[in-house]
């Protein structure tokens, strides 16, 4: 702040940021031990996605792929290696590393010169698909909530805005789609895309099914706010001004709005990798030896028996993890922007 | 919102209305009327959209259910000629609707039935058990949800409060999988898959069926072992959807109870003396059940999902399995069969649900 000779009382002045932290919401969250906990646990799953290549190191085609000659390359972030790997690493490294041809799971560490702390089944190394699993899941939420959220906020404040029969249309439209549970539109939107290109990438097909499925949920939550705020003055204010409709939505209307839906995303960010999840584990979604958790569940299915316990256990433990510490994240933020709670 | 209601976590959407507020007069018999009308239109538009997805596919791509032999392959294109799939879409959806009408929805092939036949020999299974598992859901999430609100901040509401949120963050699959694990691979205490033990599934052949529920039919027969061992089979996936779905009603009936408690009629009940059970039980619970009513439309659509990952993993020869198995084989017949089913289904549930609401709840039919 800069000091100004003529004002007698020194108000600070917060930023948007520091007002945001020391908010009565902020604040209430902060006292929540177990929400903070989450958070942290959630940060770090993040932190482990972004640094995939650090952590479970690239082998063979994935490699070759980044032009580096030894594994240890990787941890120099003054080489291009570096780089490539940790922000754009080639598909080739999505491919869980392959120990070995053989079924039947080996216990951790039992294969000599190989980091497999959590064993291996069918010849995958776990630990490996585990951690690029983080980055496959991570990556997908952030792209599928992206795109659901710029259609369907769009779409609710298109609705909401204009209201008559515009908003008639596009509302009994979402009434339609919610007539079918979301995994069932998922599936039958993926089916279809998957009948007409068979063995394709599935990775857009995921996205495209998921963005069709999940994009009226937000729609149909922004457009009640933008009911409340299209009432409110400054909005005549700059009708008043002579503010073109789209000025009006883009400007005034969605950024006075967003909250509610702002905060359902962020939680959607920990739902849609589980949903995707499941959908691998049901063979519906990446293909097997794809870097991703629900494949991992799916092989421990065969080797159910105590003595085979890693192939199970730890995949289990890291989405349940994932899933747990996003929840009291997620719960304490809600608790926290609820004003009944408070 | 994205939250997938077949990982386990909160439901994917809303039951909510689909109805614009009913007129400020309207009588019960008007709003039910109005309500029972949408049903066919909801159907009607919904076919439109997912059999105009099919045309997505070329004709070539639509033609292969009815392919199943070398020499059908061999005259594709008069297979294509024959079904008009070529004619223009709305001709198409023309000659399905009249298919629909006649009670054909096609072949599946991941049945290797047709579908109307596979969803009569299916659908009492999941019946079934979504029956064995409806009931404990309502009744445990009432029990807990206002347990722990009369509680609340006290040591039973949070652990109940962390029960809870572990509840709903176990994925669906995860838990199935850790329960199989558990009690059919470690302890061996109840059968891993499948709906009958192998020596019984010899003697279901001479079972006179009469709802398509094993339970019900081996217990009328007098088979009691047989319906045992199908109960056996059924307590694995019931559990599953049990800790997965009740987790996020015990909530919801805690925050509706808690709701209630602080309103101003239930203060008056206190003012006037009367007894603090009283005043919970017949002043509180009754009022916080509204949402429940709500929820059960909810538990409907998410045993629906549900059912689509616990009866694949417990192999339970439901149609959530059979859909899946239609969706890993391309079988467009058979995913688009069970989706009309279940449509048809949360449909007609969302509508009992609002009628219902209006009944209980006469703000809704007023205002």
């Amino acid at each position: 702040m800069t000091t100004t000779s003529s004002a007698p009382i020194a108000i600070e002045k917060r930023g948007a940021f520091r007002m945001f932290w020391t908010g009565p919401a902020m604040r209430k969250m902060r006292r929540n031990p177990l929400a903070i906990g989450g958070l942290v646990i959630t940060l770090m799953f993040a932190l482990l996605a972004l640094f995939a290549p650090l952590v479970a190191k690239p082998t063979g085609n994935c490699l070759r792929d980044l032009n580096m000659t030894s594994q240890n390359q990787v941890y120099n972030p003054l080489a291009a290696p570096f780089w490539s790997a940790v922000f754009a690493p080639p598909a080739s490294c999505y491919k869980i590393q392959r120990l070995s041809f053989a079924q039947e799971p080996a216990p951790p560490n039992s294969i000599p010169g190989a980091t497999a702390p959590f064993g291996t089944v069918n010849g995958y190394n776990i630990f490996y698909g585990l951690v690029w699993g983080t980055r496959t899941a991570l990556k997908m939420a952030f792209i599928i909530v992206g795109i659901t959220l710029v259609v369907g906020v769009l779409i609710g404040a298109i609705s909401g805005f204009y209201g008559g029969w515009i908003d008639n249309l596009i509302q009994r439209f979402i009434d339609v789609l919610f007539a079918m549970p979301g995994l069932v539109l998922t599936v039958v939107i993926l089916t279809i895309l998957r009948a007409k290109n068979p063995g394709g990438d599935p990775t857009w097909p995921i996205i495209l099914a998921y963005s069709v499925a999940g994009w009226a949920g937000y729609a149909r939550v922004i457009r009640g706010d933008v009911l409340k705020t299209r009432q409110l003055e400054y909005v005549d204010a700059a009708r008043g001004l002579g503010a073109r409709d789209l000025r009006m939505i883009l400007k005034h209307i969605i950024p006075n709005s967003v909250t509610t839906v702002f905060t359902i995303s962020v939680l959607d960010l920990a739902t849609v990798p589980l949903g995707i999840a499941a959908l691998s584990f049901l063979g519906l979604g990446f293909e097997p030896g794809y870097s991703e958790w629900g494949q991992l569940v799916d092989f421990a299915r065969a080797w159910l028996k105590p003595e085979y316990w890693y192939v199970l256990v730890f995949p289990a433990a890291f989405i349940i993890l994932f899933s747990l510490a996003f929840n009291l994240f997620g719960d304490g933020l809600r608790d926290a922007l609820d004003p009944k709670t408070r | 919102m994205l939250t997938a209601s077949f990982s386990g976590s909160s439901a994917w959407f809303q039951v909510e209305s689909p109805l614009s507020p009913a007129d400020p007069e309207a009588p019960m018999l008007n709003f039910t009327i109005r309500r029972l009308i949408q049903i066919p239109i909801v159907m009607i538009v919904l076919s439109f959209i997912v059999i105009g997805l099919t045309q997505l596919l070329t004709p070539e791509q639509r033609a292969a259910p009815y392919i199943r032999s070398e020499q059908q392959a061999a005259r594709l294109e008069q297979i294509i000629n024959e079904r008009g799939l070529r004619d223009p879409f709305p001709v198409q959806y023309g000659r399905w609707f009249s298919n629909i009408v006649k009670g054909d929805l096609g072949y599946s092939k991941a049945s290797n039935k047709d579908v109307v036949e596979t969803i009569r020999e299916r659908l009492p299974n999941t019946i079934e058990l979504a029956l064995l598992t409806a009931i404990p859901i309502l009744l445990l999430s009432v029990w807990l949800g206002t347990l722990s609100a009369l509680h609340k901040d006290k040591l039973i509401d949070q652990i109940l409060r962390v029960v809870v949120v572990l509840g709903y963050s176990l994925p669906t699959f995860v838990l199935g999988i850790v329960l199989l694990a558990v009690f059919y691979a470690y302890l061996g205490w109840l059968p891993g898959a499948g709906q009958l033990d192998i020596i019984n599934q010899f003697v279901v052949g001479d079972l006179k069926r009469y709802t398509g529920m094993m339970t019900v039919d081996a217990a009328l027969n007098g088979r009691w072992d047989i319906a045992w061992d199908a109960l056996r089979h059924m307590i694995l996936p019931a559990v599953t959807l049990l800790i997965v779905l009740s987790a996020n009603l015990v909530k919801v009936m805690r925050n509706s109870m808690l709701e209630v408690l602080t309103s101003d009629y239930v203060r008056t009940a206190r003012a006037k003396g009367l007894s603090s059970k009283v005043v919970n039980v017949k002043h509180a619970r009754r009022n916080a059940l509204l949402p429940i009513i709500t929820l059960g439309g909810f538990l409907v659509i998410n045993l629906l999902g549900g059912s689509v990952i616990t009866e694949t993993i417990f192999a339970y020869p439901g149609i959530g399995q059979w859909f899946v198995q239609a969706a890993l084989q391309l079988d467009i017949a058979g995913v688009l069969g069970f989706t009309l089913l279940s449509a048809l289904l949360v449909v007609v549930m969302s509508t009992a649900v609002d009628i219902l609401y209006g009944v209980v709840d006469p703000r809704v039919r007023f205002h």
